[in-house]
């Protein structure tokens, strides 16, 4: 199949950038109050979360790995921070001990890919799991569901709350969507983590700390899983644990597969989980507006995504000369 | 003798230090630790849950143990291609409610209904691999999307059906018997999985799809620069995992009749822990059915019996999690450092007691400078001619290490070609009765270049297989040396089982008995090892009177004779012992004796070295390989000796001068031919009084020798 030539030398990020646009014009024709400014608002609000973990899940996926442990992560740091206030612990305390517990299992995960070298779908896979049981069995026991206390004061805001007419969680998606591009572009530990998802047996040679980069790199994914449990868990007034068995974490690949970033690594940017983002909440928005049924919308957001990648592999066709072993 | 000693020796001559090394170089190795694994799990859980044992819960166990072992076949014959096949949780669901739709709903047959869903899910796997092999989409992803859009449309049909099914309730015999019944005590869906493991396991290791499919995941590129049809088989790997998925959902029917929105959730987690834990390998290209299998049974027993310990709601995924990190963990250092381990291991020296070799200042070993005038031929343009050897046109032939047989002409041997090709290191040579040149080629077997037309023949490259072997000992790995007796029979030499033809120091360094005389019968056409055990057996020649044949040990710098014929048939003796140096090629003398090439001379260190396994063994796994201790290969000598293992004479080049290195020589017609394998160039040297018209040739099958009398030479 032969595509002509400017549509050839367009990337995958700018052909789900161009659906996005048409799904928006599409929409904001023929849907009442999709371009209401509340509409507008609230659908970005509803994706904050998902851009969040995309951005934690970028920084992993740019090193060459993938972190199937995040929705785990999020809801049991999360669940047991709640947890922690519920039976009288400052909130402070409760929050940093939360966000430490998170930020050790993604620790422990990226110990774990960096130096026993477990592959890192299975070490996340398995981590998650065990995170997830960890939880289960012993930091909330004996509910699904961990209510959020009155305790929870000012923390609340977080999912909750409203600066200038805007929902916090946007600010705070867009302030760590800031912060993950100066880091990725400016600093070198991004550029590290650049060259080792590119090509790691020459990051090493050329004197990079593979490994710790490694680990770093998890334990951003950790914090960012924190920071987006907690406004899921505010803005809902709790946190369910068993959103570790649903389609969560699918999503978040989702997103950032969809805006263009290789999952083999070295190839992507936060623009790309933006945009990816944005498709997802365009997308959603819209069904839901149309009261599409639940398990109707994730066959279309399959199906999007399924044509986003054959379109890519169709414009920019892999050699099997040049493809990578073992990059599944 | 004290004591320690004696239980030095003991520990040396029983113990099998080798068999570890061994062992650690075969494939099945790799099963070894999930298969460990797999026993602890079984046992721990066996000892902690009551009535495991019992009838009643293996059956229960083996009934499931059908439906995931075919599920974890599924993902496997993906994983073994390169990619992944996440789908199976929900093609799986798609199955068991399509068998139930069709059975209770379309009432159709229970034939027709299962060959419907194998079907629909075999095209699961299909958009799976079209998507994956011809478009070459990722498998994680492509699956991953299939998973939900599957999911999905299983979830969509449950809501229209589901009221429906629960009223009507299928039954008959082939239906019950699938679901309760079975072989006696055998589950049906056990049978099933057995069946389908047994030809997946022909297919992936005996037939051509097999190994092209394993070629694939090994490496895609290679694969598909050899011309295989990279695309279709990938894409029929799908297909045939969605298959064996239907399958799987059929009996998952068969048991439980219902249909749920949990059906098979999560299953793609336990399949793919299944394989990994099995040792499959992610990424594709190792592993096998047997790994499968074991996975298998690990995950099923693990999850069922964390779920039956009846512990709070969090424990069994962490359990689950802990144990599939600790597994993989193992396995991924186990690959890593596999190879690591059996370089440090497989070395494995015994104790060689060397007995004080005899004196080479006096008597017939006397050093002395009668080769530093040797006639050089072909200098720089041969290399390693390891034998030589003369026709009865007085032309010259010598191997060479790039494979080819290089012929010179008489009478300066200032011309050569190439007589024939043959590829692999040429080692010992010899005439049969009609002229026909065998070989010895090192790594390849024994050969033949007929005289004819010089096409090169195989005459065999096995021998029969030993009984407790752990490596393959019925290749013909380095055949050194051969000699063929009055009968036409070929000995010949192997001079290790344990090494490739360039590690021949190592096996020195060992100096275990790892080499054999193997005999081929050109009547029978059989191969068969006449001895072994023998340490780095090198040269073969036949005696003069064609009774007995002797070789040389070369680590143990002695000359044997082995019975053919008469009183002591079949028996083995020691003709020469204590010799200087390591003995390589033995030929026949003009006057009734024989010539022995010594390689090198013994050196105190290594000999002391021998008497001390444990050092070597600390030598070889601490310090690089070149910094070992060898023995010496640069100056040696030719020796003549008797029947009666007498030594007559000696011949040095003390000076190196010349030709100091020698592996073979050859008398021809008054001179003396040297072939030495580290050598460029051949040396040749007048004899003084020897018979000016004596050949080899012609001593094995001329006129005046051997059982042939009378039928003159061969036509030219």
């Amino acid at each position: 199949m032969r595509f002509p030539k400017r549509l050839g030398s367009l990337s995958q990020e700018q052909i789900v950038f161009l659906i996005t646009i048409c799904m928006f014009l599409v929409f904001s024709l023929t849907l009442d109050n999709f371009l209401a400014t509340s509409n507008i608002l609230s659908l970005l609000r509803s994706v904050a979360v998902l851009g969040i973990l995309g951005l934690g899940m970028l920084i992993v996926v740019l090193g060459r790995g993938i972190d199937l442990s995040m929705v785990a992560n999020m809801a049991i740091s999360v669940a047991w921070t709640i947890q922690l206030v519920r039976v009288g612990m400052p909130l402070g305390w409760a929050l940093t001990t939360g966000l430490g517990f998170s930020l050790l299992m993604s620790a422990i995960t990226g110990v774990l890919i960096a130096y026993a070298e477990i592959p890192a779908i299975f070490a996340t896979l398995a981590m998650g799991t065990f995170i997830y049981g960890f939880g289960r069995a012993h930091l909330i026991t004996g509910t699904d569901v961990v209510y959020l206390p009155a305790e929870f004061g000012w923390a609340s805001a977080i999912g909750q709350g409203k600066l200038a007419g805007i929902p916090v969680p946007i600010l705070l998606a867009i302030a760590m969507a800031i912060i993950a591009y100066l880091f990725l572009r400016y600093s070198k530990l991004g550029w590290n983590i650049f060259n080792i998802g590119d090509n790691q047996s020459a990051a090493r040679i050329s004197g990079i700390p593979v490994r710790p980069v490694i680990v770093l790199k998890y334990v951003l994914s950790g914090g960012a899983a924190y920071v987006a449990g907690l406004i899921t868990a505010t803005a809902v007034q709790s946190m369910n644990t068993r959103i570790v068995n649903s389609n969560m974490i699918y999503d978040v690949i989702l997103i950032v597969v969809l805006g263009g970033v290789s999952l083999s690594g070295g190839r992507g940017s936060v623009r790309n989980v933006i945009v990816g983002t944005l498709l997802i909440g365009v997308l959603v928005n819209g069904m839901t507006i149309m009261d599409i049924q639940y398990t109707i919308q994730n066959v279309i957001k399959s199906l999007i995504l399924l044509l986003a990648i054959v379109a890519d592999s169709l414009i920019n066709p892999r050699d099997e000369q040049t493809g990578q072993q073992g990059d599944i | 003798m004290s004591l320690a000693t004696n239980l030095k020796k003991m520990r040396y001559r029983y113990f099998p230090d080798h068999v570890v090394g061994e062992m650690l170089s075969k494939n099945w190795i790799d099963n070894a630790i999930p298969f460990a694994i797999m026993v602890v799990v079984v046992l721990v859980f066996g000892a902690l849950l009551p009535n495991f044992y019992s009838a009643s819960n293996l059956g229960i166990l083996g009934r499931q143990y059908g439906e995931l072992g075919l599920v974890v076949l599924a993902m496997t014959t993906v994983i073994l291609v390169g990619g992944i096949d996440l789908s199976v949780g929900s093609n799986f669901a798609l199955g068991n409610f399509l068998m139930l739709y069709c059975l209770n709903l379309a009432h159709l047959p229970v034939g027709v209904s299962a060959l419907i869903v194998v079907a629909v899910c075999g095209g699961v796997g299909l958009i799976n691999g079209l998507l994956v092999g011809y478009l070459r989409l990722r498998a994680f992803l492509t699956t991953l999307v299939t998973l939900i859009i599957v999911r999905a449309v299983v979830d969509l049909l449950l809501l229209e059906y589901a009221q429906d099914m629960s009223m009507s309730f299928y039954s008959s015999t082939l239906w019950d018997l699938m679901g309760l019944g079975g072989l006696g005590q055998i589950p049906f869906s056990f049978l099933v999985l057995a069946v389908i493991a047994v030809i997946g396991h022909i297919v992936l290791s005996r037939s051509g799809p097999g190994w092209r499919l394993l070629a694939i995941g090994g490496s895609r590129r290679s694969a598909y620069n050899m011309g295989l049809p990279v695309r279709r088989i990938v894409c029929s790997a799908y297909v045939v995992s969605g298959m064996l998925v239907g399958l799987a959902g059929i009996l998952y029917a068969a048991r439980l009749s219902g249909a749920g929105s949990d059906t098979g959730m999560g299953l793609e987690i336990s399949a793919l822990t299944a394989a990994i834990l099995g040792g499959n390998s992610l990424g594709g290209g190792r592993g096998s059915v047997a790994k499968a299998l074991m996975g298998a049974l690990t995950v099923l027993v693990l999850t069922n019996g964390v779920l039956r310990l009846g512990l709070n709601s969090g424990s069994g995924p962490m359990v689950l999690g802990l144990a599939l990190l600790f597994a993989v963990f193992i396995d991924v250092r186990w690959l890593k450092n596999r190879h690591k381990l059996l370089n440090k291991v497989y070395v494995s020296p015994t104790l060689m007691e060397m007995p004080e070799p005899r004196t080479t200042a006096e008597g017939p070993l006397t050093v002395n400078d009668r080769l530093s005038d040797v006639e050089v031929i072909a200098l720089g343009e041969v290399e390693s001619p390891e034998d030589v050897i003369l026709d009865e046109d007085d032309y010259l032939y010598s191997g060479s290490r790039h494979g080819d047989i290089i012929r010179y002409a008489p009478p300066d041997y200032k011309t050569h070609e190439v007589y024939a090709h043959i590829g692999g290191s040429p080692l010992g040579m010899s005439f049969d009765k009609d002229g026909n040149l065998l070989v010895c080629v090192g790594g390849m077997g024994l050969y033949m270049v007929r005289k004819e037309d010089r096409s090169v023949h195989l005459v065999t490259d096995e021998t029969n297989r030993s009984l407790f072997s752990v490596v393959d000992d019925s290749r013909l790995r380095l055949a050194d040396d051969l000699d063929i007796a009055p009968d036409g029979k070929i000995y010949f030499s192997e001079a290790t089982i344990r090494y490739e033809m360039h590690d021949w120091p190592v096996d020195a360094l060992e100096s275990r008995g790892n080499g054999r005389i193997i005999c081929y019968d050109p009547k029978t056409r059989r191969t068969r090892t006449l001895i072994r055990n023998l340490v780095f057996p090198n040269g073969v020649c036949t005696s003069h009177d064609g009774k007995s044949v002797l070789f040389a040990e070369s680590w143990g710098c002695r000359i044997n004779r082995y019975w053919l014929e008469g009183p002591k048939k079949g028996q083995l003796e020691v003709l020469l012992d204590r010799l200087p140096g390591y003995p390589d090629n033995i030929n026949r003398a003009s006057d009734g004796t024989y010539w022995v090439a010594i390689m090198g001379m013994r050196s105190p260190a290594l000999d002391l070295a021998l008497r001390m396994p444990a050092f070597r063994r600390r030598m070889a796994r601490r310090t690089a390989a070149d910094q070992w201790l060898y023995p010496n290969l640069n100056i040696g000598c030719v020796v003549r000796f008797d029947d009666n293992g007498e030594i007559l004479e000696s011949l040095w080049d003390r000076k190196a001068a010349n030709h100091p290195m020698i592996t073979s020589m050859r008398e021809h017609k008054g001179w003396l031919y040297l072939g030495g394998i580290t050598n460029n160039r051949i040396g040749r040297i007048r004899l003084e009084g020897r018979d000016e018209n004596w050949s080899g040739w012609s001593s094995y099958w001329g006129p005046n020798r051997g059982p042939n009398k009378g039928k003159g030479r061969p036509a030219a």
